[in-house]
């Protein structure tokens, strides 16, 4: 049973959660740049929330689902329609043998996900299915996907289910915002900045520059200075992390980031956060809220509490 | 007893650093690496990984796993700090432990080195002199990063150092071996990049359908040797 990539659309990836215990090596985690859309629509599907997913940029992918197969779409709402009925984002719904899947606009966000029920089936490359583009492997041949691609999943559909099925409920889902106040923990090198560029840091807003990609986004607005510039050591960095540039400028790094960077550390986004960055595109504006670790990690949690609940549901028929 | 200072901070919500010094040197990296190979011997409940750098050591964890195996810290980051506290306090500094010594032969010649000569003459050296010291020693692997299997490694002979390129190439063939300031390197694959490349190595650095894809780790040592001779 599979899919077909009728149109592979700009950027269509394989991805998970991410590729863990390799940093030391080089190797980032890489996954799903909003990891709380793919782990609920694994989730809502009863999928293993590792479940591999496809990512898709606008312009998005044209799908064909040779096989029938239950699947959910979540993130970025990029008004899909299975064979002209649109479609809702974080339900689940039946897909006819030979029904095709296509996206006619941009509604809101930059990345949306498509997981099937039983998840797709793909290679897993040291424990993980997601993409690494840079070092080619990984995901789908270690590439983004091609007209014609065609990608595997094992699942029944029982004779008389319903077109559609339960659906995400809205408590779960992330508060996306075009404009979102982005809540982060103070970095290492925050309080080098000087009062004035700490308050910039809080108080202004940031523009996510067009060049930005799934390995950072560079940001413009007022330059923050330091009080000093000393020479720093490279460390690792995390999905996240904001790092000052020469020049004033600061970067987030993004999911396919470097696994280590010399770069002053500002701050980190909140996990919790995440994915309202990575639903922002190029020309898109960002302001930043700081809170401590501890609130950051009770924030962390209550999803983790709340994702639990739609697993136990969605283990009940 | 170990009573040596270090700086231990949060890096987000699921990880923290520990910081060791803020120079290159292999005593602080001898600590860095040390510590990540006492973690993996005594993982504690809801350890993800380690990642040693020149002079620190980064710990990524699963908040929850490390709450409910610690509840009595008000929080994970709380619960790895102590146990990072008490884990630095109970070993003792000592050269890093199961190094190991890999031999790499490089190609010097032109084809291969596109910044030899250039660097010789910045350097005020021959390219044949430039060889031989850039082979005299051996070099430590401080850390991995910037791609997957790419080892930083020092010091580069002070005679030799020589700043990145001002614009960095599109693609630096794999197996190019650069020179940025007092770090040495080689490219595991294609990329761009902006060291100054004097020399190309058959050695693999990453083997990605091998059970450890990268042929180096923090801690080990280095020596390039001519490939012809």
């Amino acid at each position: 049973m599979s899919i077909l990539l009728v149109k592979p659309g700009i950027l269509t990836t394989v991805q998970d959660t991410g590729r863990n215990g390799f940093r030391r090596f080089g190797i980032n985690q890489n996954g799903a740049m909003d990891r709380a859309a793919a782990r609920l629509i694994n989730s809502l599907l009863g999928n293993d929330e590792t479940a591999p997913v496809l990512e898709m940029h606008f312009p998005a992918p044209e799908i064909l689902f040779e096989e029938p197969v239950r699947f959910a779409l979540g993130g970025a709402d990029f008004a899909a329609e299975l064979d002209g009925a649109k479609l809702d984002n974080w339900k689940i719904f039946r897909a006819e043998k030979n029904s095709v899947l296509k996206f006619a606009r941009k509604s809101f966000g930059s990345r949306a996900y498509l997981a099937v029920k039983g998840g797709l089936r793909v290679g897993r490359w040291l424990g993980s299915a997601s993409t690494n583009l840079k070092a080619k492997i990984g995901g789908f041949e270690g590439r983004k996907l091609q007209t014609g691609d065609r990608i595997h999943f094992e699942s029944d559909v029982p004779d008389g289910e319903p077109k559609f099925g339960r659906r995400v409920s809205n408590s779960l889902i992330p508060f996306y915002a075009g404009f979102p106040r982005v809540r982060v923990v103070a970095g290492a090198e925050f309080e080098l900045l000087t009062a004035e560029s700490r308050r910039v840091f809080t108080y202004e807003n940031f523009t996510i520059t067009p060049d930005s990609d799934r390995m950072g986004f560079r940001l413009a607005g007022t330059a923050l200075s330091l009080l000093e510039n000393n020479p720093m050591l490279s460390s690792a960095v995390s999905y996240g992390t904001i790092q000052l540039l020469p020049g004033g400028q600061m970067i987030v790094l993004m999911a396919d980031h470097q696994t280590t960077g010399g770069y002053p550390r500002i701050a980190n986004v909140a996990t919790v956060d995440l994915p309202l960055l990575a639903q922002l595109g190029g020309l898109d504006k960002v302001s930043f809220h700081r809170i401590s670790s501890a609130e950051a990690e009770s924030l962390s949690l209550k999803f983790e509490r709340d994702l639990n609940f739609l697993k136990i549901a969605a283990a009940f028929p | 007893m170990n009573s040596a200072r270090y700086k231990i901070f949060p890096l987000g919500d699921n990880a923290l650093t520990i910081e060791f010094g803020s120079e290159i040197s292999p005593a602080l990296n001898d600590r860095a690496v040390n510590l990540a190979q006492y973690l993996e011997n005594n993982p504690f409940p809801g350890l993800i990984e380690t990642v040693p750098a020149y002079s620190s050591l980064t710990v990524f964890y699963d908040v929850r796993a490390v709450r409910r195996a610690y509840p009595e810290n008000p929080t994970a980051f709380e619960a790895v700090k102590n146990l990072l506290e008490k884990a630095h306090a109970a070993f003792e500094i000592r050269k890093t432990e199961n190094s190991r010594l890999v031999r790499v032969p490089v190609d010097f010649s032109p084809d291969c080195a596109p910044d030899l000569v250039w660097l010789a003459n910045r350097c005020g050296l021959t390219a044949e002199t430039v060889v031989e010291i850039f082979t005299a020693r051996r070099y430590r692997v401080y850390m991995l990063g910037f791609m997957p299997g790419f080892a930083y490694m020092g010091e580069v002979d002070e005679r030799l150092a020589t700043p990145r390129k001002s614009t960095p190439r599109l693609r630096v063939p794999k197996g190019s071996v650069g020179i940025a300031g007092s770090q040495t390197g080689i490219y595991p694959f294609d990329s761009p990049g902006g060291w100054q490349i004097i020399g190309k190595t058959g050695f693999e650095l990453f083997t990605p359908r091998a059970a450890n894809p990268c042929a180096l780790a923090a801690g080990d040592e280095v020596e390039f040797y001519q490939a012809n001779e």
